[in-house]
């Protein structure tokens, strides 16, 4: 039997260590630009003191990436250690992006990484230049090769159940690579990245001209994170996640649950700005609905209907019927009984194979589920909605909330008037949590709305861990907070020292407390 | 297709133990250079000038590391879902060490405070010496098979507990690993070091060959005396992935059935002591640069005198040895074995250019001087 504790806290274990992990990414992915285009203006020109910003926020993307890499760890052997019956049962189509991550994207950037901190002595410009860029190169693919892996498990595509083998096998790699869930999350995750190193540029420039130091550092390092945030968030709203919702059924499930859509209304749907989701009537209270919205954004059309959760239900039901009968030959199958016969029954059936393991949860042999197994395991085929529509709204509204502050930054900043905005500047500075928040409560919506499913349609999450108990899981999870929160406290409060010192930090004597001492020693001198 | 299923599986054999090469010679290396940290430097300068050694590198280096997880998950799912859940607590300690180094690294130099740079060393050494040791640890228990079943839909459960690791055997296995990577280690940092840190570096390396190869002679006499096991009878190695469909059995010193039949894969264990006596013989010789290529061999030498022992097994089951996972059956389809196979042949080459290049880029002696001339561009 399924032992929900034991599944819960596998769950919390995994969501506690991607969810910190991925405090730290977004910045790597994102500030790697920005430094490729301060030090191309250093290079082109020959401005030290465009050097001296990219070595500066260079400092700061170090102290970040460390803990990112470190964390990163996990995450690289996280299935095995958690999650084996999953790593069986799809790592011949999950394992493959992940290993050429690790030979495209990881060797280049980790490689690149030494070369830009330690190697501006040894390096020619244009060479130091190159290995900036090709950092940057390798921290993005790396970000394509992870979320083709996860637009797999969202729309798992170019793969087939092998019941010789009992995994899921892959039948196009060229399907998996260009999954469309795939390539719309990878658009939207790197953008979410650069918005979150350009709100955090733009955040620590505005506080050092609102204290009125070094300021043509401050003020060159805000216009690269207002020009580039500015275009970066424009992309994720535009580029948004949402349009890629409607491939797949687990995705459609997502969005009818981000919407509370209970029913499925006409074309164009209506989209619910706030209310109160009510998974037990099924009906949203005190809902403000914005017309057409809904239709435009999740289908770029006015005609095409988005499908709500009642009707879902029903063809779900559908669906789990048959997997009970899939599985029922598939027993034969593994019992040696492979006749032609039951070989081909069983493949107009497999696709519905994950459907009846939902049952899976009631009774463990699937077949004799009674009606109230069945209807249990539809309702289990949604994730709640609560949680789908609020983080959706969350997200959504620290994006529009950071296009306003990128939009005035950049305004103001053409207009060199930035320095008398103080309000701006200091909206700038409050906004730095804004994209980590967009990001996190993203990542839910994605993940969360995932549920039932480690892949969508093929394998439940409570199928999918190791065979471990509560005690191995509540010992391993205190470890990783007692070792995240020390991580977190380290780098938090070495961020924090190097943001106060700014530039300062680089010793080249140019800059605000250098200057300042030079100042004092001067006036000693004088006094004495 | 450029080849067959079986031509595959082979090939894949030996990538994975490229990567483990790859990972030994190089985050190995890095490993062993954190162990000798705090003996080889005295001084805050001398310390730093061991870590400036590997500091443009440690992070790509690692990333063999990573790979090598990655492309067991792509190869061998099972081995990946089997060995790391079964092996669960002994994997955490290595990944909470391993989060103290890319900190350490970064954060040491960053202060002046000398209690936050000695906190930093010390972090470096925990975070080097117990993955180092539970690499070995585990190889030790491999070769004496893992307790762990496998039911008819495949799901794994494991029936050891984390302190059944810690056999007699196994630590002695964790001693090799740990040498090894030291007496490689010392080979880089005479080679990189100048003054009194290169020839203390080159002392403690010699001795950690010296016990190397004794200890590595202690292990094979040992392993003649263990249980190995034999495949009675197996299906065809062009046919489907499936653990649960062979015979196996046990006998003791069958480990070594496989020098016996294919008398070549002598050359490995040759290699593992050659390479380290060798090495001895040239760093008394003052030529690190040669020691240091021997001590690689010696390391190739090591990982494939396991390998060849235990061929075709990857990771065999005590409780159950009929399960046992060997490298025809615990594999990926035919399909993504040639994928990753392409991917590898494209990416491989890449890598080893450009890393190439880092390393003659950085190359140098980091010595003293250097570090106090750019004391805020260092770590």
């Amino acid at each position: 039997m399924i032992d929900e504790t034991f599944v819960d806290l596998s769950r919390l274990q995994f969501a506690i260590t991607a969810l910190f992990h991925f405090l730290f990414v977004p910045l790597t992915l994102g500030m790697t630009w920005i430094l490729v285009i301060m030090e191309s203006v250093y290079v082109m020109t020959g401005r030290e003191i465009y050097r001296d910003m990219t070595k500066f926020w260079g400092k700061l993307f170090g102290i970040n990436f460390a803990v990112g890499v470190a964390t990163g760890l996990t995450m690289e052997f996280e299935f095995g250690t958690n999650w084996s019956y999953y790593s069986h049962y799809v790592g011949d189509v999950f394992g493959a992006p992940l290993a050429i991550e690790g030979l495209m994207a990881f060797f280049l950037e980790s490689t690149f990484v030494g070369m830009f901190f330690l190697g501006w002595q040894r390096l020619s410009k244009r060479q130091h230049l190159g290995a900036t860029f090709l950092m940057a190169i390798g921290t993005n693919l790396s970000a394509l090769w992870i979320l083709i892996a996860n637009g797999w498990m969202q729309n798992p595509v170019g793969a087939e159940f092998n019941y010789q083998t009992m995994r899921m096998e892959m039948t196009s790699f060229a399907e998996l690579v260009f999954n469309p869930v795939a390539q719309v999350k990878f658009i939207h995750t790197v953008s979410a990245g650069y918005v979150a190193a350009s709100m955090f540029v733009l955040g620590i420039s505005s506080w050092y001209i609102l204290k009125g130091r070094d300021l043509a550092f401050a003020k060159r390092s805000f216009s690269v994170a207002s020009g580039f945030g500015l275009a970066s968030i424009l992309c994720v709203i535009l580029l948004g996640d949402e349009s890629g919702y409607e491939v797949g059924e687990v995705q459609k499930v997502k969005l009818a649950t981000i919407e509370a859509e209970w029913h499925t209304e006409e074309a164009p749907a209506a989209f619910t700005a706030v209310g109160i989701p009510d998974s037990d009537e099924q009906v949203t209270h005190a809902a403000v609905k914005i017309p057409y919205a809904l239709g435009i954004i999740a289908t770029r059309s006015l005609d095409e209907e988005v499908t709500g959760i009642s009707d879902l239900e029903k063809k779900h039901e559908v669906r789990i019927r048959n997997g009970m009968i899939a599985y029922e030959y598939l027993e034969k199958l593994r019992n040696g009984d492979d006749t032609a016969e039951n070989i081909a029954k069983f493949d107009t059936l497999k696709d519905d194979l994950g459907y009846g393991l939902l049952l899976k949860r009631y009774t463990p042999n699937v077949v004799d589920a009674t009606e109230e197994q069945i209807q249990k395991a539809v309702k289990d085929s949604f994730p709640r909605v609560g949680p789908m529509f609020w983080s959706f709204r969350i997200m959504v509204g620290c994006g529009v909330i950071m296009l306003f502050v990128f939009a005035l930054s950049f305004y103001y900043n053409a207009h060199r008037v930035i320095e008398q905005k103080r309000w701006l500047l200091k909206a700038a500075l409050w906004s730095i949590p804004l994209p980590w928040i967009a990001i996190e409560f993203g990542w839910i919506v994605a993940e969360y709305g995932r549920q039932p499913w480690a892949i969508s349609e093929v394998l439940p999450t409570f199928l999918a861990t190791s065979s471990l108990t509560v005690n191995d899981l509540l010992l391993s999870i205190t470890g990783f907070v007692i070792f995240y929160i020390i991580l977190a406290v380290i780098e938090g409060w070495l961020m924090l020292k190097f943001v106060k010192l700014g530039p300062s930090s680089l010793h080249t004597g140019k800059y605000h407390f250098e200057l300042e001492k030079a100042d004092q020693q001067l006036n000693q001198g004088a006094q004495s | 297709m450029i080849f067959d299923y079986e031509t595959l599986k082979f090939i894949w054999w030996l990538l994975i133990g490229v990567l483990l090469i790859g990972f030994a010679i190089t985050d190995g290396m890095d490993m062993g250079v954190a162990i000798l940290l705090r003996l080889v430097g005295k001084t805050d300068l001398e310390r730093r000038t061991v870590i400036n050694t590997i500091g443009a590198h440690w992070d790509g280096n690692q990333v063999w590391f990573i790979t090598a997880g990655g492309a067991l998950f792509a190869a061998w799912p099972m081995v990946y879902a089997a060995a790391f859940s079964g092996f669960y607590f002994a994997m955490l300690l290595v990944l909470f060490a391993l989060f103290l180094r890319p900190l350490a690294f970064d954060y040491r130099s960053k202060l002046e405070s000398a209690q936050w740079r000695n906190n930093w060393d010390w972090a470096l050494l925990v975070g080097s010496i117990v993955p180092a040791l539970v690499f070995g640890v585990a190889f030790g228990n491999v070769l004496q098979g893992v307790p762990f079943d496998m039911d008819n839909l495949m799901r794994v459960t494991y029936q050891g507990s984390f302190f059944g690791l810690l056999n007699p055997f196994a630590l002695v296995a964790g001693l090799v690993s740990v040498l090894m990577l030291v007496g490689h280690a010392g080979m880089w940092l005479q080679l990189r070091t100048d003054a009194e840190v290169a020839s203390r570096a080159a002392q403690y390396g010699r001795y950690a060959l010296s016990v190397f190869v004794i200890l590595f002679a202690g292990a094979g006499l040992w392993v003649a005396n263990l249980d190995g096991y034999q495949i009675i009878s197996m299906p065809d190695t062009q046919s489907y992935a499936n653990p649960l469909a062979k015979v196996v059995t046990t006998s003791s010193g069958a480990w070594l059935d496989n020098y016996s039949k294919m008398p070549l894969t002598i050359i490995f264990p040759v290699l593992a002591f050659a390479g380290a006596i060798i090495a001895v013989v040239l760093s008394k010789l003052n030529k690190p640069a040669l020691g240091l290529v021997s001590t690689s061999l010696m390391l190739i030498g090591v990982i494939m005198t396991a390998g060849a022992a235990m061929f075709p097994f990857v990771m065999p089951s005590s409780n159950n040895p009929n399960i046992s996972l060997t490298m025809w059956d615990a594999v990926s389809s035919h399909m993504t074995l040639n994928v990753m196979f392409i991917a590898a042949l494209i990416f491989v080459p890449i890598i080893l250019t450009y890393t190439t290049w880092c390393y003659v880029k950085m190359w140098r002696k980091v010595t003293q001087d250097e570090i106090q001339n750019n004391t805020h561009g260092s770590y």
